[in-house]
């Protein structure tokens, strides 16, 4: 038994996800081996070989893989596969792994499983469904396992205390189908959603765009990050990539503050305008606070 | 371009239905629960129809899998301006095992078959919430793939697609012929008009059977149950945002 962790970084850091794939892919059992496919890694190579659990460090340097194009990084790791014949493939379940391992497991013709949370054995995940309202035990019969790991639910590997080796593999030739072009990351020294240990998430009851400054400010002093509900969403108030929800992002904090946010199951299923003290959002709240929102803020930052 | 697009929906339990599990834990409670179309592939449906009253492209067909119940699912797309249907046939038996691998099979071979220079799905369907049939169906096909759109551009023989990233937005430059899966901000996709309903019911529904298309259904994952999540307590409800503070400092959150 031996698993492929897909290494996702910018050629300058690994991206935090890997070191929770890696948890993941030790939890298997069996040689964690990582690929790190890039134009100018090497700062990376040698990141990924202290990571505890790493045995191995796969390194394929092409101009092609800027940008990590799926359409580049596919013939790559079937070449990889082919070579080093892994049990499991796995990646961080991020916009790269994706993007990425569906395709890498419809070339394998095997079904991938997406997001797992848990692994209950070396072939049965436990994932969600219904954007967290079900939970599915699924067992896999495929010869070559493939899955994504949510970052949240595994702990990030150590990433000191490895001593894995490196070894260079040949780049296929490049598929050119696809071209990179630019990347525009919004620049907020607040915390991604996704990852957050904190949110603050306004709903209709913030009433404007101009009011979500209010929350701006309480996350700015929390290091939080901040989302929507769609109904602030579809309002007009905030762009589309804050919602929070069965359509938007699953969050996971450690702490939720959910401010003017009825709590609508669509929302409460993505973490899991209401002056209404039995709003369903109380249900799964530790603690609430039924009052005017705009008065009590500026207690609260 | 002047082409064919081929966009895929899926009939889904309505995302304002709340789930339950079935108590032998066999999977979610599907009968007499309102469904609808998955709210991803109706931005993909929009964007295929707006393609094509910008006269970007001649054709857009839409193909749903499943029992006969998804012929629903694709008059909803036809009453949003597509033109014609393929209805997949799979019975309810296969039905439950049906999984993204197979319906990109499907995808595939259709999208062979019907000449498409494009596929348009949703990025994902809101009850498995995989995310994967547009990746697997650019594979089988060996396209290009341009996933979790949020701005398609056709130029020439290729397509720009920004696409959304964690923490942002990328910008890609994808051939044709290609798959596209759609994002939350790729459009709003309209309300049918009743007129339009009313004229959905004379476009053509093709019938089709996965053997037909040379796919095999059988699939190597097994669900072997599926449960509630942990159930949340409810908490107190606190009187004053000195209490509120007070309580998240005793929970050691702040």
């Amino acid at each position: 038994q031996s698993t492929l962790v897909v290494a996702e970084h910018n050629n300058d850091k690994l991206t935090p996800i890997t070191l929770s794939a890696i948890t993941a892919a030790s939890k298997l059992g069996g040689e964690v081996t990582c690929l790190v496919a890039g134009t100018e890694c090497s700062k990376v190579v040698e990141e990924v070989s202290k990571v505890q659990g790493v045995k191995k460090v796969l390194v394929a340097q092409h101009d092609a893989y800027k940008g990590a194009l799926p359409e580049e990084l596919t013939p790559l790791i079937l070449a990889t596969q082919q070579q080093f014949t892994f049990t499991h493939i796995c990646a961080g379940a991020s916009a790269f792994g994706k993007n990425l391992l569906p395709r890498v497991a419809a070339k394998l013709d095997v079904a991938p499983i997406s997001d797992i949370i848990e692994i209950k054995s070396p072939d049965t995940f436990v994932r969600t469904i219904y954007a967290g309202n079900a939970l599915s035990t699924v067992k896999c019969n495929e010869s070559v396992k493939v899955f994504t790991v949510r970052g949240t639910s595994f702990e990030p590997a150590a990433v000191e205390g490895g001593s894995a080796t490196s070894e260079a593999v040949a780049s296929p030739s490049p598929a050119g189908l696809s071209e990179w072009v630019e990347q525009n990351l919004s620049k907020s020294d607040r915390p991604e959603l996704t990852g957050a240990k904190v949110v603050v998430s306004g709903g209709r009851g913030l009433k404007s765009g101009e009011n979500f400054k209010l929350l701006y400010d309480l996350a700015e002093k929390m290091n939080a990050a901040v989302g929507a509900s769609r109904a602030a969403v579809d309002a007009g108030y905030v762009p589309n990539d804050m919602q929070v929800g069965q359509t938007g992002k699953i969050v996971a904090p450690e702490l939720y503050i959910a401010v003017g946010i009825s709590g609508a199951i669509q929302h409460l299923a993505g973490m899991k305008d209401s002056k209404d003290p039995e709003a369903p959002i109380f249900q799964v709240a530790d603690f609430g606070l039924v009052a005017d929102l705009f008065k009590v803020r500026s207690r609260f930052s | 371009m002047s082409g064919r697009v081929l966009v895929g929906v899926k009939r889904v339990i309505d995302y304002a239905v709340k789930i339950r599990v079935k108590p032998d834990h066999s999977g979610v409670v599907t009968e007499g629960v309102k469904h609808s179309m998955n709210p991803f592939c109706e931005i993909a449906v929009e964007e295929a129809v707006k393609m094509k009253e910008k006269k970007l492209i001649k054709e857009v067909v839409v193909v749903s899998c499943g029992p006969q119940q998804v012929q629903e699912t694709i008059r909803t797309a036809l009453a949003m301006g597509a033109d014609r249907g393929i209805h997949v046939e799979v019975l309810a038996k296969d039905y439950e095992s049906l999984g993204p691998l197979q319906v990109s099979k499907i995808m595939a071979a259709l999208a062979k078959k019907e000449e498409a220079q494009l596929v348009i799905l949703g990025k994902q369907a809101i009850d498995g919430d995989c995310n994967q049939t547009g990746q697997m169906t650019a594979a089988l096909l060996d396209w290009s793939q341009g996933t979790f759109a949020s701005e398609v551009t056709l130029e020439g023989g290729q397509v720009k697609v920004v696409r959304e990233i964690d923490g942002g937005l990328e910008t890609i430059k994808i051939n044709t012929p290609a798959v596209i899966t759609a994002d939350l901000r790729l459009n709003t996709p309209r309300y049918a008009t009743l007129p339009n309903i009313m004229k959905a019911k004379k476009k053509k529904i093709a019938n089709v059977k996965p053997v037909d298309l040379g796919v095999e259904l059988t699939s190597k994952l097994e669900v072997l149950r599926v449960d509630e999540p942990p159930q949340r307590q409810a908490g107190v409800k606190v009187e004053t945002v000195d209490d509120l503070v007070g309580k998240l400092k005793e929970a050691g959150r702040i």
